[in-house]
This record gives C-alpha cells, structure tokens and sequence, in this order.
C-alpha cells in the first residue's frame, strides 16, 4: 500500500495541535468544575435533606420511566403508519381508583421523614449560643448577644471585578470583609431580622434558609460540624445589591473560636479611637475613599456620577459642596420622601463617627468638590441627636 | 383568521353547505376594515383578537428574556446595571403571565367553547369586546413604565413589599395595569360560565362537554374567586405608596408577611388558571391522533376539579422560607403534595387515551405528546419543592425558575402551539405546512430543555435567582441556558412563519382534516362561516 508520508506528517501536526488545545483548556474546565447537586452537608440538617432530596428524586425518576416506558412504547407499537388499529376502550373505573390510591401511597411514604425533618428544623430549643443576624440593604449585620459585640459584613470583592476590568477571584461574589464566625459541633440559634426590606439569610451547606423581614424576629439554628469557611447568598430579591450580599460563615474549633471572641471584645472594649481627635483633611479622605467604596459607590458610583434617575449624582452635589451641617445630616439619618423611606438609608447606626466623618471629608474633596472642609468625628457626633 | 364568507346556519349535520345558499344571509353589514375590529362583537374576531395580542406581547416578553440570558451569559455586569437587570425580569414574568399566557387562553376560550357547546356566540357579545379592547391599554400601560421617572418596577412580578414601597411611578402604572387586565379577566369569566351553563346545544349535558369546556369552566370560577384578592393586593400596596397606610409597614403596626399571603392565596390558584385551559386542549388533541376516545372522561373532570379546589389551599408553600410555624409548614407540605394525586390522573388518563391507539404524529400530536412529558416533568420538580425541608435549599434558588418554565413554557405554552396547529385549519380554512409544523417543535423542543434543564443543577447547586450576576462556579450551565434562550426565541419566528403562511397561501382545508377528531366544531365548514350555529345542533 502505498503511504504518504506528507499526508502522515500533516496529520501528526494537526493532532498534536488539537492536542495542545484541549490539553491547555483542561485545566480551564477543571476549574470551571459543573455544579450537579445541593452542596456537601456540614450540619445533621442538611445531611438531612440532602437525603430526603435524593430519595423523592429518585422515586420519581423510577415513576417517570415507568409511565413515559409505557408511553413511548405505546408511541412505537400502536401507530397507523404500522396498520395498528385502535381498540375503543375508554373508561375503567377500578384502575382510576389504583393510581389515585397507589400515588397517594407513595405521598405518604414520601412525608413521614419529611415531617421529622421539618420538626427538627423548627427545634431551636437549648441552644450553645445565639446571633442576630439583621439583614441591610445591602450587607449583614451579626451581633453576639451572649458576648457584647456585633460586626458588619460587606462583599470584599471589587467593583473592578464585576465590572471585568480585573479577572475574578476564586470566591468572586461570595466574600465579605467580616465573616460571621461560630464555633463547630455547638448548636447555634440565630435570630433573624431586617432593617428596611425583606432578605433571606441562607448557608447551602447548613441547610438554613430564613428570610430577614423587618418588623419580625424569626429564628433558625444549625450546629456545623466541621472547620471551615462556608458561603452563601441573600435569597429574597431586596433591590439592587441582592446579588452582592453574601453570607460568609467561618467555623473554628473551639478553642480557636474562644481566640476569637476575645480579641474581638477586646477591639469594641477600648474605644478604637478617639473621637475627639482632630484629623487632618489628608488623613480623612484617604479613610474616606475606602469606606466609600464599600457603602456608597455601589449607587452613587465610583466616580461619583450616580446613574441619572435613580442615584444622584455627589460629584457638583449642591449637598455635599454646601453648608457641612446638611451634608452631616444626608449622610447620617438618610433620605426621607414624603414621609417614606428612599433607598438612602443612614449610616449612623452602622458607621462609627470617624468613618462617617472621613466619607463625608472624601465627598467634599473629590472629583470635582473642591470645598477644602475636613468634617470632624466630633461634628458627626455632635450633629447625631 | 375568521372567515368572510357568509352564514349557513349549520343544523347539527356534517354536511357543510355549499357557497350557493345565501338564504341566511342577513349580517352582510359589519363594518370593515380598522373599524370591523374595534367594534367586533363576534366570539371568532375576538378569538383572533386575543391570539394575535398575546403572540406580540409573548414576543415582547422573549426580548426582555433575551436580554436577560446575555446578561447571564457570563459572570459579571456586560451589558445592563443591576436595577435594570431586576426591571427585567420583573416585567418578563408579569408580561409573559397577563400579556401572553392568559389572554392567549382567552382566545382559545372565545373561538371555541361556542362552537364546541353549539351556541352562537357568547352570553356578552358586547362585554366580550370590551374585555379584550382593555388589555391593549394595560399593556401600554404596563410596558411604558419602563420609560418612567424611576424605571420599570425592580422587585418581581410578586411586588413583595417593603421593597415595591420604594419604587418610583413606574410601580404605579403597573398597579393600574393590573386592575386593567383584572377586571378584563373577571368580565371573560363571567361570560364564559354564563355562556357555557345557559348556552349548550339540547343534549349537550355538563358530562357530554368536551373537556376543553369543562376545564374553562372550572378556570373561569378560579379566575372569578382570585382576580379581585390580587385587586385587593396591590391597591394596598398603592394605598402604602401614596396615602399615609401600613398595611405592609411594620413601623406603622402593618405586616410585610401579610401581603405575601394575599399576594399567593391569588397567586396559586392563578398558576392553575394558567395551566387547566392547556390541560384542555391536549385533552382535544390526544383522542384525536390515537383514534380513540378519551380514557376516563369522568376522572378527567373530577380530577380538574378537585386540583382546582385543592389550589385554594397550598398557597403558603411559596412562603416556607418565611419562617411559620411546623405546623403550617406540614399543613401546607401535605396539602401540596396531594395535588399530585389528580395531576398524576390526568396523566396517566392520556396515557391510557394513547395505549392502543391508531396513533399518528402530525404537529399538534408532537405538542400534545411534548407537553404530558415535559409537563410531568415539572409537576415532578414541583412535589420537590412542595417537601418543605428541601424547598429551604431551594426556594429563591434557579430550580424554582426552571420548575415553573417547565410547567408554563413546555407545558401551557406547548399545548397552546398545539392548540393552533390543531384548529388554525378550521378557523381560517387552510392548513400550515407539516414541514415547518415539525421544524418548530422539534427546534422548540430541543432548545426549550437546552435552556432549563440546567436549571435545576444552578439551583441545586446554590444559585439565587433575580440576579444579574453570579459566582463563578455557575457559568458553565449559564452559557449553556443562555445559547438554548436564543435557540428557543428564533424558533418561535418559524411559527410565525407557519401561521402566517398557512393563512395566505396555505392548502385549503377540508371540514374535517384530522379523521380522528369528533367534537361540534368539526361538522362545520373549513372555513368556519361568520356565524355559526344560529339554530343549535341537536347532541345525540
């Protein structure tokens, strides 16, 4: 047989290119891993249900063969095109009453551990400690009630990111500033509410979800078992941050956990700093830009253009090139309209004073604000009655 | 789609009359042209009417689908800020519910439950005209609050409040539209059960109907009993908005919660409205493509009926996140669960319709067939859900969207195409091309599960829904849903193409094209004449 060895050679490079391409996109699928099923379970509750999901799932999948086996079959042999003729049979009153009672059967087997996992689930009796959780548009708010002290968690993931102008990280979406922290193998109640519109606090692998609605206090509880960092999100549309609020728990051991703790009351115990301290305008806004990009650009922008409509715009603000004094007031109890709430809320439950003052110093001074002001901690304070 | 042609009142017999007999020939003189619609009174023109708004407002509803799976095509924010994302999405389901949805079933329900029953026309000809003539107004109404102060409404088609106190006029315009398409709705039913109660043909008992009859019935009732909870609904919502109220804010003594439990007690009975009159048409289609009665006529009705009162009880099952008591979460988990009872009936009744059949597999065949399978498979989704442990994972999740397109896309949306494949021949007397009949469903078909089959692993892998953007484990099956969006939304202009070229060009019609079909309308000319049934048959 006569071989071409042009013919061969040119196949071999061709092959070796494809090669090259699916070995170098590998790695890239690997990564991009495809998500088939409820997260691994780290709590009892969510072992739980993620064995009542599998068990109904495959109940169903075996009826489904059965009666689509049925009919697909049905489809092959009983058609005109084969000459089948049709019989003339249309009602059999003994058979409508099997599958009413058969399927009925199955329901019933179907909710017997159902109903003892909704029991455990509403058990939230004795617990080892207890959190309130408040959801805010749009972040969480976590205050240990036994220990004294409370945090705010923010999504860290840059604005940069989201809007592509940096590759994304591994936990893109699903990383704050300040996680909640717990301890593992303790039962953990926690008490859920909102600020202004309805949230949902949920952890996939804890099997909680709770929505956060303002006017109630609704508890949930879990008790994880493993170490680790656990993500979720906020599951109740709550305006236009829902998607850039995630709940980030981090379980410690024990002992690590009660390390924690500690330091933190030792943060909130001495006042971190002095409010009375006259800052420099320098210092102020470079404070500022941060604590604007974490609670204020995700309406007003980064650069502070707003979005024409919806969120004014700061930059040639006549609020924030003003008197201070109404500038203070904006930023610290938020905007009302005809009595009603708007999406500005205030920040002077959720700033400290020297924050405030420092995103208040930065608006003054940025983009086109030229007003020269720094805005001291003791004006915010003095202006917060 | 109605025919010109002029009256022979057909007296009950299968013989269509000839174009000769003019003896009955009195209406020649409704008006033509713009003004023969607008003042129609006519149960075929207003048919026509409803079908042709509700395809343009389905069109409109894919764009805003469109733009929703480019978005999500990739992680991060391409093309639209998040307000508008969740503008988006809000308008889509309230477009695709009360634009395309509804009064497409109010078309099929206006062209033949008349004919079906043997009557002339329906109770309130002129009140029918006014049903429809409404929905054009909402729907500006609806669609322009895009272009308000504030945007479009953000906050869902369910409008929970707080967050639907803080929106702009756009939610106003909204609300009105509402109330609009609601009294549209109310007026339809009122005709519809007054129509079929009072207007059968002699013989024609309740248990002689056609299925398709009885399912409209019973969603007429439903339409009746839940359209004015959801006026009540967002008039609170505008009382909250504009006039000192608290019915849904906590600081002024109101309860959030509140709104969603009148919000669902319409919200789930209106799923049933969205899906009997399809459980209708397959139950026309089905007999006829396997040459045999339909299996368990009787169960059929009591079936549809007794999800239709069992859908007065389930309501909270949208709300097991909300944090009820256990004992309304095992209320509610049982009592929707036994809705899978009469559902699985139902199926296994066309099933056994089909078992020994002479079957054949023309277009509204694969659409009947398409829908028991992927309509059985969203029941199936659903009673996952309905265990309210599991809803806990996934509630607000993707699975819920996928369950619900399940359910309203492959289900309703299927047995309407099927539906128009079936009765386009009768109505304007020529038939589509079988060719591109199949082309669209298999495209359909193909593309529809391409779309939300990956659904249900994003949900079940922790994927909110109502957001723009994603973490990055979610992209693979975003790519995937987004390419089958654009697959399904380019199908749907083949059927568009099918049906206007049926109704230009298409081979006539005989009175009876498919061999296996058997109700009233069939013993009529194709096409249908103007008024039919002036003298009414006489059912054996």
């Amino acid at each position: 047989m006569h071989v071409d060895k042009n013919k061969i050679s040119a196949w071999m490079r061709r092959s070796a290119v494809a090669g090259a391409l699916v070995a170098g996109l590998l790695p890239a699928l690997a990564l991009a891993e495809r998500e088939y099923n409820l997260q691994t379970p780290v709590t009892p509750i969510a072992s739980e249900i993620f064995d009542l999901h599998t068990y109904i799932m495959w109940i169903c999948v075996v009826i489904f063969i059965g009666v689509f086996g049925v009919m697909f079959y049905s489809i092959f042999a009983h058609r005109k095109s084969k000459g089948h003729q049709a019989a003339q049979f249309h009602e059999n009153t003994l058979v409508e009453i099997i599958w009413t009672v058969i399927p009925f059967l199955i329901l019933v087997f179907m909710a017997f551990p159902a109903t003892r996992t909704i029991l455990s689930m509403k058990d939230a009796s004795a617990p080892d400690m207890t959190i309130k959780v408040t959801g805010y548009q749009w972040k969480w708010g976590y205050d240990y009630l036994d220990e004294g002290f409370g945090i705010l968690s923010n999504l860290k993931t840059p604005y940069s990111q989201i809007h592509n102008q940096e590759p994304k990280s591994e936990h893109y979406l699903l990383e704050v500033d300040q996680p909640l922290v717990v301890p593992a193998g303790k039962k953990v109640r926690v008490l859920i509410t909102a600020n202004d519109v309805i949230h949902s606090w949920w952890v996939p692998a804890f099997g909680v979800k709770q929505d956060a609605i303002p006017g109630y206090v609704r508890d949930s509880w879990f008790r994880a078992e493993t170490p680790g960092i656990y993500r979720g999100q906020c599951a109740e549309l709550c305006g236009k941050e829902h998607a850039f609020m995630p709940v980030v728990v981090e379980v410690k051991s024990a002992a690590d956990y009660t390390q924690w703790v500690a330091a933190q009351k030792a943060k909130t115990a001495a006042p971190a700093e002095d409010p009375n301290k006259v800052w420099d305008v320098k210092e102020l806004v470079a404070r500022g830009e941060k604590v604007y990009l974490s609670n204020c650009a995700a309406c007003h922008q980064p650069t502070g253009k707003g979005v024409p409509g919806s969120f004014p715009a700061l930059d040639g603000s006549p609020i924030a090139k003003g008197p201070k004094a109404a500038h203070i007031a904006t930023v610290s109890n938020g905007v009302v309209r005809d009595g009603k709430p708007t999406a500005m809320v205030g920040f002077k439950g959720t700033l400290s004073p020297v924050d405030l003052a420092a995103v208040i110093t930065y608006e003054r001074n940025s983009w086109g604000n030229k007003t020269g002001d720094a805005v001291q901690p003791s004006e915010v304070s003095a202006g917060k009655s | 789609m109605s025919s010109i042609s002029h009256d022979h009142a057909a007296h009950g017999t299968a013989i269509p009359h000839g174009h000769a007999d003019h003896g009955h020939d009195d209406h020649a003189h409704h008006p033509t042209g713009i003004m023969r619609w607008i003042t129609t009174t006519n149960h075929k023109d207003i048919g026509t009417l409803y079908l042709w708004f509700s395809f343009i407002m389905f069109l409109s509803g894919g764009v805003l689908a469109l733009t929703i799976r480019t978005e999500l095509f990739h992680p991060g924010l391409q093309i639209v800020d998040p307000e508008f994302f969740n503008s988006l999405t809000t308008l889509h389901g309230l477009v695709m519910i009360f634009g395309a949805i509804m009064p497409a079933a109010v078309g099929f329900a206006n062209w033949q439950v008349p004919l079906m029953i043997g009557a002339p026309d329906m109770a309130f000809a002129r009140m029918n005209n006014w049903s429809f003539w409404l929905l054009p107004f909402a729907a500006a109404l609806l669609i322009g609050s895009f272009f308000a102060p504030g945007g479009a409404p953000s906050g869902g088609w369910t409008l929970y409040p707080p967050l639907s106190v803080q929106f702009g006029m756009g939610m106003d315009m909204t609300i009105f539209a509402v109330h609009i398409m609601g009294a549209s709705s109310i007026m339809g039913s009122i005709n519809i059960v007054t129509t079929i109660l009072n207007m059968r043909a002699p013989g024609m008992t309740l248990m002689k109907m056609p299925l398709f009859v009885w399912t409209w019935l019973i969603t007429a009732y439903l339409l009746i009993a839940v359209m004015p909870v959801l006026a009540g609904a967002v008039t609170m919502l505008l009382t909250d908005r504009h006039f000192g109220t608290s019915f849904f804010n906590a600081a002024g003594g109101g309860d959030p919660v509140m709104f969603q439990h009148i919000f669902w007690f319409f919200g789930h009975p209106e799923v049933y409205i969205m899906i009997l009159p399809s459980f209708g048409i397959v139950s026309a289609i089905i007999p006829t493509f396997s040459r045999k009665p339909l299996f368990g006529y009787a169960s059929m009705v009591y079936a549809t009926a007794s999800i239709a009162i069992l859908s007065f009880i389930v309501w909270a099952h949208h709300m097991f996140a909300v944090g009820m008591p256990a004992a309304g979460q095992l209320f509610f988990m049982y009592a929707t669960m036994l809705i899978a009872v009469p559902t699985g009936v139902k199926v296994f009744n066309w099933v056994s319709t089909m078992w020994r059949g002479s079957l054949s597999f023309e277009t509204p065949m694969l659409f009947a067939i398409g829908f028991i399978f992927l309509f059985t498979m969203g029941g199936f989704t659903g009673l996952v859900l309905a265990i309210a442990p599991v809803d806990i994972q996934l509630q607000d999740t993707y699975y819920v969207v996928a369950h619900f397109h399940y359910v309203l896309v492959a289900g309703s949306l299927f047995a309407f195409f099927g539906g128009i494949y079936y009765w386009l021949p009768k109505w304007c007397g020529r038939m589509y091309s079988e060719t591109l009949g199949k082309v669209h469903f298999w495209a359909s078909f193909i593309f529809f599960n391409i779309t939300f089959f990956p659904m249900h692993f994003l949900g079940l892998a922790g994927m909110p829904r109502r957001v723009p953007d994603y973490a990055t484990q979610f992209t693979d099956w975003n790519e995937v849903a987004s390419i089958g969006a654009f697959g399904f939304g380019l199908s749907q202009l083949i059927f568009l193409y099918a049906v206007v070229q049926a109704i230009r060009s298409g081979e006539p019609a005989p009175a009876r094209p498919w061999d296996g079909a058997d109700t009233l309308e069939w013993t009529l000319p194709s096409p249908l004449p103007y008024h039919t049934f002036e003298t009414p048959p006489t059912v054996a």
